[in-house]
């Protein structure tokens, strides 16, 4: 007992959660300021919270080529966890610069809504930083509740009821799915701890003689492919993103994705890399499954959030062909692309979201008619982002789908790499279209000139800044998610 | 492996069988003479009032949460203060930053107004 002791207080390691601990840190904080300040002021709130992303991204940076350990291998500080940090980062940063006007012109300003945003933040980061099942499980915890409350976060409108209560459900059901197959996982091996898992599989066999691993596997798989919203574990995506306020739309599209990504990943490496023919056949076809849904389905909308939201089913399987791929530019193509992702689709929303009117019955392929000509800025970074998410030059989209897909014909799925441009090429037809209504059909109605929130179009020129950035050099970037993979 | 659960299949069937044994006993041996006193649902021998079926306040349900969550809280204080002279300046540490939490969230409710009734 003395010895376990010893050992506890030795493993303490506070490095290894620094950037996280400062976050939560900044979301208590500001829930506590929160209500000692009259209700409906929430600027205060945006500011707090943004300084707080940024100190948290101070120390991130410093962790760079500083892996840290601690708590008995359960969390690891290293390369891998500060990439995907700094995309959670930019996530929250963007989301929560456009979120202010939205919530006071949607009737909410509820300055909850900001610690609520930080919380999910850490929890993701805790999720990239896990190197125990237990402590990817709580990461997912802290993450998910507090997304189901953003989900919900318009109580007065029926959608938003309808998003937060299918997410709630859907999502403790997955979580039940993730937490049976650790217990098999456990059951097997005797461990928790992702290295000793993969030690123990290296050495114990194939998946054939033990029922359990491969049941293990598959539900752990089943409980990451939701939360990625992977076919066919999607049902939920649509009528979530549809009805969740938008700034958490775009942000749950890209943060918590990539945590998922970013977990899955990491277990996927560490524990089961001994069954990798196993894993990348099942893999297979879940990319190609959820890459044709998406973009399929994608096709018949006309509201533009349910449009985006199937197009972020597709390129969740895109990112999933460099799972499959394998190698060191799948992997490392999944960390770029779930930058580039992060940037242009938060910057997708950010122009809906200053699109729409109160209620947003107007985000529709009809409603957006004649804007381009009449919103110029907002039309041109849409045009920018749409480009980017279909995947053309010079833009972020191209270059992380130029790696994943190398990393498939390099790993020698030129099937799926083909399939994954055909795909593309799908998907180029719903997103030109949104174009073409922006551009070549006549306003319906009066453009009255108004003037941007400032915020929201900051969040919107970083988002451009960080496509074109990705998208022209995108050499440095990807050197250092090379750098970033195990 | 599967021997060591002998005694819980055991337990599982001595308990089946004994539940069942008593019920079917009671129903075999005993008398049956219901009344409408006798069938009303037990409330701590007052006069049940109303039916059960009906909305309760939402007021009921927040302090539930807030009873549970800090009721749990407490919990994790007694392996605490088991080991407290081994875990020494730093478990103490841990635990001040653990209640401070709390106190954070306490503090919050308080502020926002969840404790009070009316």
């Amino acid at each position: 007992m003395e010895n376990l002791v010893q050992i506890a207080l030795q493993n303490v390691n506070m490095a290894a959660i620094l950037p996280s601990l400062v976050l939560t840190c900044f979301g208590m904080g500001l829930l506590l300021i929160n209500v000692f300040l009259p209700r409906g002021t929430t600027r205060h709130a945006v500011w707090i919270s943004v300084i707080g992303l940024v100190v948290t991204g101070f120390f991130v940076y410093t962790g760079w080529g500083n892996p840290q350990y601690g708590f008995n291998d359960a969390v690891a500080n290293d390369n891998y966890t500060a990439f995907f940090s700094v995309i959670f980062l930019f996530a929250a940063g963007l989301t929560i610069l456009m979120s202010d006007d939205y919530l006071t012109r949607e009737g909410y300003p509820v300055s909850e809504y900001y610690p609520l945003i930080l919380f999910a933040t850490a929890g993701a980061m805790w999720m990239a930083s896990g190197t125990d099942m237990l402590t990817i499980f709580l990461g997912l915890e802290v993450m998910s509740i507090a997304l189901y409350v953003l989900a919900g976060f318009f109580r007065g409108q029926l959608r938003s009821n309808e998003a937060g209560l299918k997410y709630f459900l859907l999502g403790a059901f997955s979580t039940g799915f993730l937490l049976y197959g650790i217990a098999l996982i456990y059951g097997v091996t005797g461990s928790t701890k992702l290295t000793e898992i993969g030690i123990y599989l290296n050495a114990h066999g194939s998946l054939l003689e033990n029922p359990m691993t491969l049941a293990g596997l598959v539900l752990l798989s089943t409980g990451f492919l939701f939360k990625i919203a992977a076919a066919p574990f999607h049902m939920w995506t649509p009528d979530v993103y549809e009805g969740a306020p938008t700034p958490v739309t775009a942000f749950m599209s890209a943060g918590p994705k990539a945590a998922a990504f970013a977990a899955f990943l990491r277990i996927m490496e560490y524990c089961f890399f001994s069954l990798k023919p196993e894993w990348t056949a099942m893999l297979w076809v879940i990319a190609v499954l959820t890459m044709v849904i998406g973009n399929v389905i994608a096709i018949q909308q006309t509201n533009l959030k349910r449009m985006l939201a199937y197009s972020s089913i597709a390129h969740a399987g895109y990112a999933l062909v460099g799972l499959v791929a394998a190698n060191e530019i799948g992997y490392s193509g999944i960390l770029f692309y779930m930058l580039a992702y992060t940037f242009m689709n938060i910057g997708a929303f950010a122009v809906l979201v200053l699109a729409g009117k109160k209620g947003e019955d107007n985000l529709t392929l009809e409603g957006f008619s004649g804007f381009g000509l009449k919103r110029p800025f907002l039309g041109v970074a849409m045009t920018v982002f749409l480009f980017s998410l279909m995947g053309l030059p010079p833009t972020a989209g191209f270059a992380g789908k130029f790696y994943i897909f190398a990393g498939a014909v390099k790993a020698g799925y030129i099937w799926l790499a083909v399939i994954g441009v055909l795909n593309s090429a799908v998907s180029l037809y719903y997103y030109l279209r949104i174009m073409v209504y922006m551009y070549f059909r006549d306003a319906e109605e009066d453009y009255a000139w108004v003037s941007l929130p400032a915020a929201a179009v900051i969040s919107i020129v970083i988002a451009l800044i960080g496509v074109f950035y990705l998208g022209i050099i995108p050499g440095d970037v990807m050197e250092m998610a090379k750098m970033a993979i195990f | 492996m599967l021997d060591s659960y002998l005694p819980i299949l055991t337990l599982i069937i001595i308990a089946l069988g004994f539940s069942v044994a008593v019920i079917v006993l009671s129903r075999l041996v005993g008398e049956n003479k219901p009344s409408a006193v006798k069938l009303a649902p037990y409330e701590c021998g007052m006069p049940p009032v109303g039916s059960a079926h009906e909305q309760f306040s939402i007021k009921f349900y927040i302090i539930a949460m807030l009873f549970i969550v800090f009721d749990i809280e407490v919990v994790f204080m007694y392996p605490w203060a088991v080991m407290f002279k081994r875990l020494g300046l730093f478990g103490f540490m841990e635990m001040g930053v653990f209640i401070l939490i709390l106190l954070v969230g306490y503090a919050y409710v308080w502020k926002k107004g969840a404790l009070e009734w009316e």
